[in-house]
């Protein structure tokens, strides 16, 4: 089956985030397809490339991008709940002038479209957080 | 084509969450899906006669609500037992609603294709 996921909390906010991770590694472990998550609301923060948490303690940012690259997994963060949150890639940070380039390996950010897209596509869509 | 449902249980002026919930309302159906709209719990507030949001650093969310029928989104269903335990009856609020009991909220529920809970 081909799923969708939409993350909604930051990786301190809960653990939703990380269930819905270990149940992407088991959807993929039954052959599933998993082909986007969408981050949105306080979910943006998985994609913020300078997350630092201490060496003993799970790196959520760094999990993502090892999926994406992997499996092949669109990871997309929401524009405007990104923008909202400060978290910005270098191209739209030029247009505001800024000199952000906050998004890690493997996220890309796109619009709201992408999630509706998401789960006109998917044959399951499950929302996380 | 889909049917959405967007599930809200938070009140207005919470926080953002409420407007992100509405872009996807929105969203969807610019994408020309049928959307419809579920008030639970402290949501229900959302459609109250007599906000100031011009007193809080929010956007008037029930504004947006009573813009939603210009993009063909006029299915707000509200939980009956959740406007009385709150004081609440229909004519407090801004918009037309369809009650729905507490026992039917899981058969609407199965009507839906895509549900987004909030």
């Amino acid at each position: 089956m081909k799923f969708a996921l939409q993350i909604n909390s930051s990786p301190y906010q809960s653990n939703v985030a990380y269930s819905a991770y270990l149940f992407i590694k088991a959807l993929l472990a039954q052959g599933h397809q998993v082909f986007r998550v969408f981050f949105y609301q306080e979910g943006i923060y998985h994609a913020f490339k300078h997350n630092t948490p201490p060496d003993d303690e799970v790196h959520f940012t760094q999990l993502w991008s090892q999926l994406a690259e992997q499996h092949h997994i669109d990871l997309v963060v929401c524009i405007s709940a990104a923008q909202r949150r400060g978290l910005l890639c270098a191209d739209e940070a030029a247009r505001q002038g800024k000199h952000d380039n906050d998004i890690a390996e493997g996220f890309r950010i796109s619009g709201l479209g992408q999630l509706i897209e998401a789960t006109l596509e998917a044959d399951r869509f499950i929302v996380f957080g | 084509m889909k049917r959405y449902l967007c599930i809200m249980r938070k009140p207005a002026h919470s926080g953002n969450s409420v407007q992100e919930m509405l872009d996807i309302v929105l969203t969807a159906a610019a994408f020309d899906q049928p959307v419809s709209i579920l008030l639970l719990d402290d949501a229900v507030f959302h459609l109250k006669h007599g906000q100031s949001p011009e007193k809080l650093a929010l956007k008037d969310t029930a504004a947006i609500f009573k813009a939603l029928e210009i993009y063909d989104v006029t299915e707000i269903h509200i939980e009956q037992e959740s406007l009385q335990e709150r004081g609440l009856k229909t004519t407090d609020l801004c918009l037309p609603v369809r009650l729905v009991a507490r026992n039917a909220v899981a058969g609407l529920v199965k009507q839906f294709d895509v549900i987004f809970a909030g």
